[in-house]
């Protein structure tokens, strides 16, 4: 298998991460080399095999639905690169 | 008292509790050691004016019954601390400032300590030698241009370079204990779900966990104590009996056995680390263990598992980044623009590929082949490790493949970082606790680690393993102090 330019360009996208030529061409031959790494686990059969999905093994506790923090309206807003009273600012979606 | 800095953090809890030590004495002493150590790069944010402050207040009136009344400790820049600029060494979190407090630090605020300040890592916790952090690489204090290891790389430096007496540190595939090796001090990855990730910037959640770092065993015991406890707010938090780690350990492991496993003689492993491993063996059968050779068949595909499975859980939790709520933002010329300007400026290159990593193996036709494989191959793994503590109480492994090596020496070749966590990797896949502990040095001097894994939820059994391993050793850090300005 191989991850070719085009492959690159489409993760890039999904992953919203703007990626040039340059740095597309480096980032296949990495991610090449890392696959061919990975494909060793093809080497073992695992139809049978249950998927380990959690490591605790233990079901999610409920707890009650109560509002804990209240008034952090400030604190939310606090660290965001722009903001407008009560909002985040993003470019405009919009037309 | 003029060598403060090289007391144990026991020798220091129990000078300040006798009065001969004040925080204010000990405090002053790591910020002036620290502020002499700036070619370490140990630090990404100091916080020493308030640190002193702290200490200064704690005297008017110390509660002497905490655990570490007084102390003052740095802690890995991948803890939100309330107030204090957390940038998990990322450009895109330069200028975060949480406004809550993890539930470890927390806890570690509770007993006593006091922030001396953020401790530099890889970006995200991706790393295996501290060069992807957006603030610099650091050095090991064992040697000029060395890599300290990582992802915990300052915190390794600055505790074995003597800039805080303990501090914490997170391990994700090896990043506690493979730095603890490579710098000659204690780290202890604990059982997943024994510490909170509450607050702890999050990286690959299935196998984050915090965990101690020290220069004895005895301090990473007292260490751990502090910190694992029940967290409902960390959905995986386990609620268990734990032990009071650091009044509990003892030296007498008489009659544990220990299994030794064959899938750890890997090709190409330099003939000190067998040496060292042999030593190994031979200092727990002086302690009374009984070794067993044991196998764990499937150790060679745990890093290909955890190449699947890190990355795709990092996609997830990085998605967050995206330049609205907090973070850097770059420019963009619409939303998506913004999105993608942001996130390629923002994160580092080891960061990126992971996310592509992480983003393709996920994506649609190709999770079957990857991401379910690898948490099958993981149940593999995690079935040898059931199947061999059937038969012993602990495992006994080198902590690392090799020594510390060169600042640059890896950078270009991602799979031979990677190797690099090829004996701490299965630990965390299969969520067991850990730890390392310097055994000897390598031709060039340089620290070698062994690293003993318990059964989940056994921490107090390596701990005492490794405690009374550590006086038969009796590892000396060859420490000579050569960036002190």
């Amino acid at each position: 298998m191989s991850i070719d330019l085009k492959t690159i360009k489409h993760i890039s996208k999904l992953s919203r991460i703007s990626v040039d030529e340059k740095r597309a061409e480096k980032l296949a031959d990495d991610l090449n080399s890392i696959f061919e790494f990975i494909e060793k686990l093809n080497e073992l059969k695992t139809d049978d095999v249950k998927p380990l999905t959690s490591i605790a093994e233990t079901t999610l506790k409920f707890r009650s639905d109560e509002i804990k923090s209240k008034n952090i309206r400030e604190q939310i807003i606090k660290n965001s690169p722009e903001d407008n009273e009560d909002y985040f600012v993003v470019p405009k979606v919009i037309e | 008292m003029s060598d403060i800095t090289k007391q144990s953090l026991t020798e220091l809890v129990e000078n300040i509790k006798k009065k001969k030590l004040s925080s204010t004495d000990v405090t002053k002493a790591f910020i002036r050691r620290s502020e002499k150590s700036s070619e370490l790069n140990a630090y990404i944010t100091d916080d020493f004016t308030s640190a002193l402050d702290k200490a200064k207040k704690f005297d008017q009136n110390p509660n002497l019954d905490l655990k570490l009344p007084g102390i003052p400790m740095a802690v890995k820049d991948l803890f939100c601390t309330k107030n204090v600029k957390t940038t998990a060494g990322s450009k895109i979190l330069n200028n975060f400032v949480p406004t809550y407090e993890s539930t470890v630090t927390e806890n570690i605020w509770n007993e006593g300590a006091i922030l001396l300040g953020k401790l530099n890592c890889d970006e995200f916790a991706m790393g295996s030698s501290n060069e992807t952090s957006h603030f610099g690489n650091v050095q090991n204090p064992i040697d000029k241009n060395l890599v300290p290891g990582g992802s915990s790389g300052g915190s390794a430096s600055a505790v074995a370079g003597q800039l805080t007496p303990i501090t914490i540190g997170t391990d994700t595939g090896g990043s506690i204990r493979q730095p603890a090796s490579f710098t000659g001090i204690v780290g202890l990855k604990p059982t997943y779900g024994s510490c909170s990730r509450y607050g702890i910037v999050a990286f690959a959640s299935s196998l984050d966990q915090a965990g101690p770092m020290a220069q004895n065993v005895k301090d990473c015991a007292l260490l751990q104590e502090v910190i694992s406890t029940y967290d409902p707010k960390d959905s995986t938090s386990i609620n268990f009996k734990r032990n009071h780690y650091s009044k509990e350990l003892t030296k007498n492991i008489k009659g544990k056995k220990i299994g030794i496993p064959k899938e750890y003689r890997v090709d190409g492993m330099p003939k000190e680390i067998e040496d060292l491993w042999q030593k190994g063996i031979q200092y727990a059968k002086d302690c009374g263990a009984e070794t067993i050779d044991i196998s764990l068949p499937h150790t060679s595909y745990a890093l290909p598992t955890y190449y699947i499975v890190a990355p795709a859980e990092a996609s997830s939790n990085l998605a967050r980044y995206d330049g609205v709520k907090y973070g850097y933002r770059a420019k963009g010329e619409n939303l998506i623009d913004m999105y993608e300007k942001t996130r390629s400026e923002g994160f580092g290159a080891e960061v990126q590929r992971r996310i592509m990593i992480g983003t393709y193996v996920l994506s649609s036709g190709y999770y079957d082949a990857y991401y379910l494989k690898a948490q099958k191959v993981r149940k593999l793994i995690k079935n040898d490790f059931d199947e061999a503590y059937k038969k012993v109480d602990a495992i006994l492994t080198p902590s690392t493949p090799s020594s510390a090596f060169k600042i640059g020496e890896k950078t270009n070749d991602p799979v031979s970082m990677y190797l690099n966590d090829i004996f701490t990797v299965p630990v965390n896949l299969a969520g067991l606790p850990g730890i390392s502990i310097p055994a000897g040095h390598d031709t060039k001097g340089y620290p070698l680690g062994l690293q003993i894994i318990g059964k989940a939820f056994d921490e107090q059994n390596i701990l005492n393993i490794a405690f009374a391993m550590e006086e038969k050793i009796n590892f000396k850090n060859k420490i000579t102090d050569w960036w002190i300005k």
